[in-house]
């Protein structure tokens, strides 16, 4: 499984991608693709909402379940991947290109995790 | 195979009418452009099509069907016989009530009985299912705190381990849905519970056992942590054939209830039903119930409006003919027979988890209820033999699939649920299906991603299908 350095990642497995101290792009991380399955549908939010470090801000549909997805950061959604709403298979094959939203004015994130410690982070958890 | 509009010919047809002895005129109505779009078949086309179809299905009639969380338990016959008496199916809904009081008598009986069994005072026997019951249920909760000007209320409080349907129907009452995580032992954590609970709490939606097939030691704890907060407890009766007869969702605190006559009460269920979702509540809600409460009055019953009703939430009473047969059903089974059955269904389900776990890890591995849930993390990480291809592969020996990845908190479940309706001598064979399965996947993995191989059809593209539906039928365009 693939888990890029230079990104950031949270608990509940999307990743960060700072493009500069206020400004990143979100999505799901390999790891979460791999689990949910093959996704067939995604809700996104509109450009201009709020998002809220810790808060679902979008939900992505497999075969299997609805997942809510949870922003890492608070800040203002300034552009959406509206992509993924035609094609959210990008998000299994492609995780990291296929970012969700991107969040610009950003004043507050969770405690992030870099990709050695996710990977220890998510192993912890499937053995608990 | 063909659809019926594939079958047959123009001209085609299954009756004949007698001729025509009156003049014909004209309709002075606006006419239909085109025909309708109907199947031109003879009767013998008609009947080879619903055949062939019965043959594609697997339903209770056919083998095993441990559909976990759904109780497929088997429809006896004699439910069918009393729901085709003509009294009961040649009537109107709105004929003079002195000629229908034996169908009044049924209504009022059945809700007599699920009163008693589910420890309420009133009951309504309108909604059409269990999600339907829900949001009947939701609504008398919400007119409730609008009767009392407490209209702050708008969180529905729902464990993360409950019926997808919980939060959906919370949501279409208006309220906003507040997901609360189990805990390890799978329950209602009472921390988190507490936490989530505050001036804005409406209430809590549960279903008790659960739906890892546990019940909740801490169930007087939960209901009364929503009700020292101002909220009402909704028991969502999805679980009640582990309990009915034996423990009374009323006397856990709950106020409201619904339950499915098509799952505990043993009336068709699956193809469509159709269902029926009747929703119970205690004594101080009764004014807001849907519908019309049958009551009697000098000497006869008759139909009473509630109070305060929240208006009908379908036409007339409900799946009648339905009802007929949950009320066959409690008849048969009498109140001997009612806790009986579910404490078999309890027995059933230990002695199958029992059986297996020693191969099929258990997501809880303590005394389970009606129900229990395996994990196949372990197998998938191993040989990549998914709870998907375990499904599948009973198709094969005959036997419907259990309930898959659901609950969301455990991975690669099945959840299994075998009912009371089942012997022995039928358990025992399931389970060695169950481990010869388990022998394949271990020796040739790769093979398990191929079942079922002996089914009408091989295994659906489900992604395809949920990516680029085909919601309609092309020859219409024609």
């Amino acid at each position: 499984m693939n888990h890029p350095t230079e990104l950031k990642y949270s608990k509940s497995h999307e990743w960060v991608k700072f493009l500069d101290d206020k400004t990143a792009l979100i999505g799901l991380t390999d790891y979460a693709q791999d689990a949910l399955g093959d996704l067939v549908f995604v809700n996104l939010p509109e450009e201009g909402d709020d998002v809220r470090a810790g808060e679902a801000f979008a939900d992505v549909e497999s075969v299997k379940a609805v997942s809510d997805v949870f922003s890492p950061v608070s800040g203002i959604v300034a552009e959406v991947n509206e992509e993924l709403l035609d094609a959210p298979e990008r998000m299994n094959e492609d995780p990291y290109g296929a970012w969700l939203i991107k969040v610009e004015n950003i004043t507050d994130q969770e405690e992030l995790m870099n990709a050695e410690e996710y990977i220890a982070f998510y192993e912890s958890e499937a053995d608990a | 195979m063909k659809l019926i509009f594939e079958r047959g010919k123009e001209g085609q047809h299954c009756t004949l009418l007698p001729v025509c002895d009156v003049p014909v005129t004209d309709l002075k109505a606006p006419k239909r452009e085109r025909p309708l779009h109907l199947p031109h078949v003879s009767e013998n086309e008609l009947s080879r099509h619903y055949t062939e179809l019965a043959g594609q299905v697997h339903g209770v009639n056919n083998g095993f069907y441990p559909l976990g969380s759904c109780t497929m338990k088997y429809n006896p016959k004699v439910n069918e016989k009393a729901a085709s008496l003509r009294g009961f199916t040649d009537i109107h809904p709105l004929q003079p009530k002195h000629t229908v009081q034996g169908c009044l008598e049924v209504i009022k009986r059945s809700e007599d009985m699920l009163c008693e069994i589910t420890g309420m005072d009133a009951m309504t026997m309108q909604p059409a299912a269990g999600a339907h019951g829900e949001f009947t249920g939701l609504l008398l909760i919400k007119a409730y705190h609008d009767s009392r000007h407490d209209t702050k209320r708008r969180k529905i409080i729902v464990p993360d381990s409950a019926h997808g349907t919980n939060p959906a129907s919370a949501a279409m009452v208006g309220y906003d849905v507040v997901s609360i995580p189990s805990g390890v032992d799978g329950c209602v954590d009472l921390d988190k519970l507490k936490e989530a609970v505050g001036e804005d709490t409406a209430g809590l939606m549960l279903t008790n056992p659960n739906t890892v097939g546990l019940f909740d030691k801490n169930i007087l704890a939960i209901t009364s942590i929503i009700h020292e907060a101002g909220g009402l407890a909704y028991y969502d009766g999805a679980n009640l054939n582990a309990v009915m007869g034996i423990v009374r969702p009323g006397d856990m605190g709950f106020d409201v209830v619904h339950l499915n006559l098509h799952k505990t009460f043993s009336t068709p269920h699956g193809g469509g039903g159709p269902g029926s979702g009747p929703v119970g509540c205690k004594a101080f809600l009764q004014e807001f119930l849907p519908g019309k409460q049958v009551e009697e009055k000098e000497g006869a019953l008759a139909f009473a409006l509630p109070k305060h009703t929240v208006g009908n939430v379908k036409a007339f009473y409900g799946n009648f003919l339905v009802v007929v047969r949950a009320l066959t059903y409690l008849l048969t089974l009498g109140k001997e027979g009612i806790p009986e059955a579910a404490e078999n269904a309890v027995l059933n389900a230990n002695y199958m988890m029992h059986k297996l776990k020693d191969i099929y890890p258990m997501a809880y591995d303590e005394t389970c209820m009606h129900e229990f849930v395996m994990t196949l993390e372990k197998m998938k990480h191993e040989t990549d033999v998914s709870a998907m291809d375990i499904a599948k592969a009973l198709l094969d020996y005959g036997i419907h699939p259990p309930t898959m990845y659901f609950p969301l908190i455990v991975h690669e479940a099945l959840m299994i649920e075998p009912t009371e309706t089942e012997s022995r001598e039928t358990l025992d064979e399931v389970i060695g299906v169950f481990r010869e399965i388990y022998d394949k996947a271990r020796e040739n993995p790769g093979a398990m991603h191929e079942a079922p191989v002996g089914t009408y059809v091989r295994r659906l593209d489900e992604v395809r299908a949920a990516r680029k539906p085909v919601l309609r039928f092309a020859g219409f365009e024609k």
